[in-house]
């Protein structure tokens, strides 16, 4: 799905009138089948970012364009059905703790199927193979039939990334999906999902805390920094300083090993520490 | 001891600021119930006194022993039977009509309310939708018999209606209220992926909330119990026509034989729901 931004601004429905927006004056675009990595500090505006191009969240300002239509001019029909061709995957996993992995996952189809089939599908699960093979890519198939609260917090993470290979979605919206993942598995989840989203053509937006797996992973990445676009560039163009600038005030989120070239001032809080996970 | 000293404030006049309100409120309390005890003539030494006591002893000692002669307890089997029945059959009958009320009501399952307000159109069906809710409720189930029983005729028929009307209006708040306080992040999560209110409905508000929502349904279960018996001392049939009946003859061992069955019945739900829940939980 193509998506092009024009100077959006945006704020959660819950935040204080008076608030400044937590996106300001955003434009980028982003061609069909593009791989885009969104880092920046906590608080920088990564999630409401993601809201805003899931159409969970209208701006207040600006325009969003998706397959060049603005989903706020469409009627809510037409909006819902447009909202069953993006996915977006919460960062805390939304799955019900007495529900069945196999369940949970094949809900990622809801929007392809219609009630009759989801109904019949509850009775008995329609699609057990298309489930077991989006599980196997997260190295979960032995999961399949098992109650979701007797998941460990990474596994519970990667039935929620399983579950977006369910859908037939053009948009892979996906918010930190390594958060409860140790780095072997962050690092197997990342290449399930992009490759994914690869195989189907599908735009894949992922905010990440990690930055060295999103430089690693993503061929340009977008910084944020306090509801700004500090930077919108071929990850190869995304020199050490200009990660100290975005994560100024900040610094001990540039977690993960350093890579060599990373000189972070001693002074400030040890690069190297895993926080903020 | 010293550990707890170190963890008092360290100047005197740091006190709980909420102790003020929180004394107002209780002596508020205690004024504002005086007049309700006054309404209602609330004096319970009277029972004390001793010829309304000898009256109260007299009642209750016929209670003992409960009657248990083989073919009075065969009668009150075959009405237990029937109180089950109208309790059962009022449920379902409200549970039909509750559900779909619900789903009416639940702002969690709505699409426009995703970003931003819900639209005008389902805000006012949901404000009336809640407005038939207790319109179903605010009449108690005793009155609807006394109507249903002018309708059908005396018998269980007038038990069943009453008991679905005011329970659906009871069990469409109350499901509505369990549904919204729940965690509603998977059901706005589904809705937000494109999924529709129904499947949303099932695939995450159901499964999120079933433990609540089934022992909530047995407890109404069990008051329906309850109620139908009432409902029997006005003609609605069941166990409860049958415990009129002997209070009239002043039968203290028929009341006390049926009464022990009702806490049996009442027993008996309490362990279904404690099983249902352990088994959905």
């Amino acid at each position: 799905m193509k998506i092009t931004l024009n100077q959006v601004s945006a704020r959660h429905p819950a935040a204080k009138r008076g608030a400044q927006a937590a996106l300001r004056g955003l434009s980028a675009k982003v061609t069909a089948g593009e791989q885009i990595a969104v880092i920046g500090p906590s608080g920088a505006g990564k999630t409401t970012f993601l809201h805003v191009l899931a159409c969970a969240l209208q701006p207040l300002s600006g325009n969003l364009k998706l397959d060049d239509r603005d989903p706020w001019q469409l009627t809510r029909n037409q909006l819902q059905l447009l909202r069953g061709k993006l996915f977006l995957a919460p960062q805390v996993p939304p799955l019900p703790p007495r529900q069945r992995v196999v369940t949970s996952v094949l809900a990622g189809r809801l929007p392809h199927i219609g009630l009759w089939h989801s109904l019949r599908s509850l009775f008995y699960p329609t699609a057990i193979d298309k489930a077991d093979a989006a599980l196997a890519r997260f190295d979960l198939s032995d999961k399949l039939f098992a109650r979701v609260d007797r998941l460990s917090g990474g596994e519970r993470q990667r039935v929620g990334l399983a579950r977006a290979l369910m859908t037939d979605a053009t948009l892979l919206l996906v918010d930190e999906p390594l958060s409860a993942l140790d780095p072997l598995r962050a690092q197997q989840a990342i290449g399930s999902l992009t490759q994914a989203a690869r195989e189907r053509g599908a735009t894949l937006v992922c905010t990440l805390h990690h930055v060295e797996m999103a430089l690693q992973n993503f061929p340009r990445i977008i910084g944020l920094r306090d509801g700004e676009l500090a930077f919108d560039l071929p990850a190869a163009q995304v020199t050490p300083e200009r990660l100290r600038d975005l994560y100024a005030q900040h610094l001990h989120e540039l977690d993960g090993p350093a890579p060599a070239s990373f000189d972070l001032p001693a002074t400030d809080a040890p690069a190297a520490v895993m926080h903020c996970r | 001891m010293t550990s707890a000293m170190r963890l008092l404030p360290a100047s005197p006049q740091r006190h709980d600021p909420a102790w003020r309100g929180r004394v107002l409120w209780a002596v508020a309390g205690v004024l504002l119930l005086w007049p309700a005890l006054v309404l209602t003539e609330f004096r319970p030494w009277t029972m004390l006194e001793p010829a309304t006591f000898k009256a109260s002893l007299r009642f209750i000692g016929d209670f003992f022993p409960p009657k248990v002669e083989p073919e009075f307890l065969w009668l009150v089997a075959r009405e237990t039977w029937r109180t089950v029945a109208i309790a059962t059959a009022g449920m379902t009958l409200a549970l039909v009509l509750a559900i779909p009320l619900t789903l009416l009501s639940v702002r969690v399952l709505s699409v426009s309310a995703l970003s931003g307000r819900m639209a005008w159109m389902p805000a006012t069906l949901r404000q009336l939708v809640r407005w038939l809710l207790i319109v179903l409720r605010s009449v108690p189930e005793l009155i609807w018999a006394l109507i249903f029983v002018r309708v059908v005729g005396l018998g269980p028929t007038a038990g069943v209606l009453a008991i679905a009307l005011t329970y659906s209006g009871m069990l469409g708040k109350v499901y509505g209220e369990i549904l919204e306080s729940g965690d509603s992040h998977v059901t706005v999560s589904l809705l937000r992926n494109g999924a529709g209110r129904m499947q949303s409905f099932f695939y995450g508000l159901l499964p999120q909330n079933a433990a609540e929502l089934t022992s909530y349904s047995v407890y109404r279960w069990e008051c329906a119990i309850r109620s139908s018996a009432v409902l029997g001392f006005v003609g609605a049939g069941g166990l409860g026509q049958q415990m009129d009946a002997s209070m009239k003859m002043f039968n203290g061992s028929e009341v006390s034989t049926m009464l022990l069955v009702f806490m049996a019945l009442v027993w008996l739900a309490d362990q279904a729901s404690a099983w249902l829940r352990r088994a959905l939980g």
